[in-house]
């Protein structure tokens, strides 16, 4: 992957408002990174003392050897979920890296280039439940890059999906990955 | 146990029961409520008790309480809470009653910044209560390390009969590692010394064995009085310079005569190193990261990362300051355990490195260090 640096690491950030599920989106990726796949990582969150909005993201540094600073230095993909969150880490983003915005709460988007997607609209028609929206962003994200293989990240999900919810947060994650099926060069550039 | 993905605060939980803590008091606070939250549904697996208390200085009460009855005892909390503990960590050290209190830092003064890191409770953690007190500190840098500082912790209160602190950044207490827990039964696990001797013989607060008087449990047929005024060797208060100082000497002894069992420190590339980073916690991965990066271009950095904080480790840092040029210190606060080191290397040699603001410093800040810009 051309997105790994001299440390071998790939940083991936999930950002958006408190109470969209962006942390435990990055615990699933990181369970699917290191539970199912055995890649080491680190996962680390900032947030603020609210239950309901606010600002919060999740970091996950993925790499085949040892990680020391856990947090990102400059990611290789951002997830943005509010327009707070993009206009906050989009500076951030390596000059190749990856940028997925949900389209209908992030308006401006300072790059050309950004996968442009309504990630919580396609999680309500998938599921009929807008909290589905963070494992949409999952299917795209991983759809989009090989992050982490098919199998660990629908792993990882069911194993954190509440009893029951199985089924929906399946429909969530096919959503997601079928969305950007047709867009395989970004996926060689990943 | 097979991999799993572990938050610090959790391996602090499973390192506490692994060393046997049974009892948890505590009111929970942000970033250490994970700690609590954990114990509450695992300790009563274990035959434990945890108990929610109205505040922090009720919560060491209680730990104090049920460490004197025999059952190894813990607390968790921050900044806040840390400072209501401070009068019963000395009454614990007074007292010689092992407990261990666990203090995930967050931004202050005051209630700060409650979901942000910091480090500057450093200096608390060895002066916060008053007197001339012994206190051992110790400080995780990732998620095994806290699980293992905490089995640790537990060893050392009971082998020395003192609070133990485990001093921990909001980083590592909410990081989320690979973790692969180690069976119970594998791990060193120290219990306290009791007695044999006659109930009518027991002196709580001799020195015929050594430095560390055996400690029988209340309710186990031996009767002793504990006070946090200074006492005899029988637990009674007095007066009496020649028992005072005695008191006073020993319980620095039991600390200072055992140093190469509790400082616990890791030197990596010292050799060659003529600058060389000496850093804690979260800090120290910030560090290793600069040094890698500084190795790949020539500069020789070394770096020594702290475990044990206080007592500080002042032999190992007096051997960088003669071998290295320069010693650079980067820590979460405005420059605390920077002093102790300008102490033991001189204040001429030490270069720090700083930030409160909740944010970590960053490999590049300690490159810039490096690089003298």
């Amino acid at each position: 992957m051309s997105g790994k640096n001299a440390f071998n690491r790939i940083e991936v950030r999930l950002a958006g408002e408190g109470g969209q599920g962006m942390i435990l989106a990055g615990v699933i990726l990181a369970e699917a990174a290191a539970i199912y796949d055995g890649k080491n990582i680190v996962q680390t969150q900032t947030y603020g003392p609210e239950a309901r909005g606010g600002s919060s993201k999740a970091e996950v540094i993925i790499s085949d050897g040892e990680i020391d600073y856990p947090e990102v230095i400059n990611a290789d993909f951002l997830v943005a979920m509010s327009q707070e969150a993009c206009d906050k880490y989009a500076s951030n983003l390596k000059k190749d890296g990856l940028l997925i915005v949900d389209s209908e709460k992030v308006r401006r988007v300072p790059l050309t280039n950004a996968i442009k997607l309504p990630i919580t609209r396609m999680a309500v028609e998938a599921t009929g439940k807008s909290i589905t929206a963070n494992v949409v962003s999952l299917g795209i994200l991983v759809g989009l890059t090989n992050l982490v293989s098919r199998e660990a990240i629908q792993k990882a999900i069911i194993a954190r999906a509440p009893k029951g919810t199985e089924e929906v947060n399946q429909k969530a994650l096919d959503r997601g990955l079928t969305a950007v099926e047709g867009l395989l060069s970004v996926k060689d550039k990943a | 146990m097979a991999v799993t993905l572990m938050q610090g605060n959790e391996a602090v939980g499973w390192g506490a029961l692994a060393a046997g803590c049974r009892f948890y008091a505590g009111y929970p606070i942000t970033p250490s409520s994970e700690i609590a939250e954990m114990l509450s549904r695992e300790l009563p697996k274990y035959g434990g008790k945890f108990i929610q208390m109205e505040d922090e200085i009720a919560s060491l009460a209680a730990c104090i309480g049920a460490s004197v009855g025999g059952v190894k005892s813990m607390t968790a909390t921050s900044g806040p809470g840390f400072s209501l503990m401070q009068e019963h960590i000395g009454y614990a050290a007074m007292t010689e009653v092992p407990c261990v209190i666990v203090s995930v830092q967050r931004l202050g003064p005051s209630t700060g910044q409650p979901t942000s890191p910091s480090q500057g409770d450093v200096m608390q953690a060895r002066w916060g209560t008053h007197g001339d007190h012994p206190i051992i500190v110790l400080y995780p840098n990732s998620v095994p390390k806290a699980f293992g500082l905490t089995v640790t912790a537990f060893n050392l209160a009971e082998k020395y009969r003192t609070p133990v602190i485990l001093l921990m950044d909001e980083v590592i207490a909410h990081m989320r590692e690979r973790f692969e827990m180690p069976p119970f039964e594998s791990l060193t696990v120290i219990d306290r010394m009791g007695t044999n001797v006659p109930p009518e013989w027991y002196k709580p607060y001799g020195d015929t064995i050594g430095d560390v008087p055996p400690m029988p449990s209340f309710g186990s047929g031996y009767r002793y009085h504990i006070t946090g005024l200074f006492h005899d060797v029988m637990g009674y208060p007095t007066q009496r310079l020649d028992e005072i100082n005695p008191l006073v000497e020993r319980m620095q002894r039991k600390i200072n005569n055992h140093l190469e069992d509790i400082l616990l420190f890791e030197e990596e590339e010292t050799d060659d190193a003529n600058t060389v980073i000496i850093a804690y916690g979260v800090t120290s991965r910030s560090a290793r990261h600069a040094m890698r990066l500084a190795r790949n271009h020539r500069h020789n950095i070394g770096l020594l990362t702290l475990y044990t904080i206080w007592p500080f480790p002042e032999e190992a840092v007096m051997r960088i300051g003669r071998s290295a040029r320069r010693v650079i210190v980067p820590e979460m606060n405005l420059g605390q355990l920077a002093l102790e080191v300008e102490r033991a290397v001189g204040k001429h040699k030490v270069v720090r490195v700083n930030r409160a603001d909740g944010e970590m410093i960053s490999p590049q800040m300690i490159l810039q260090a490096i690089e003298g810009r």
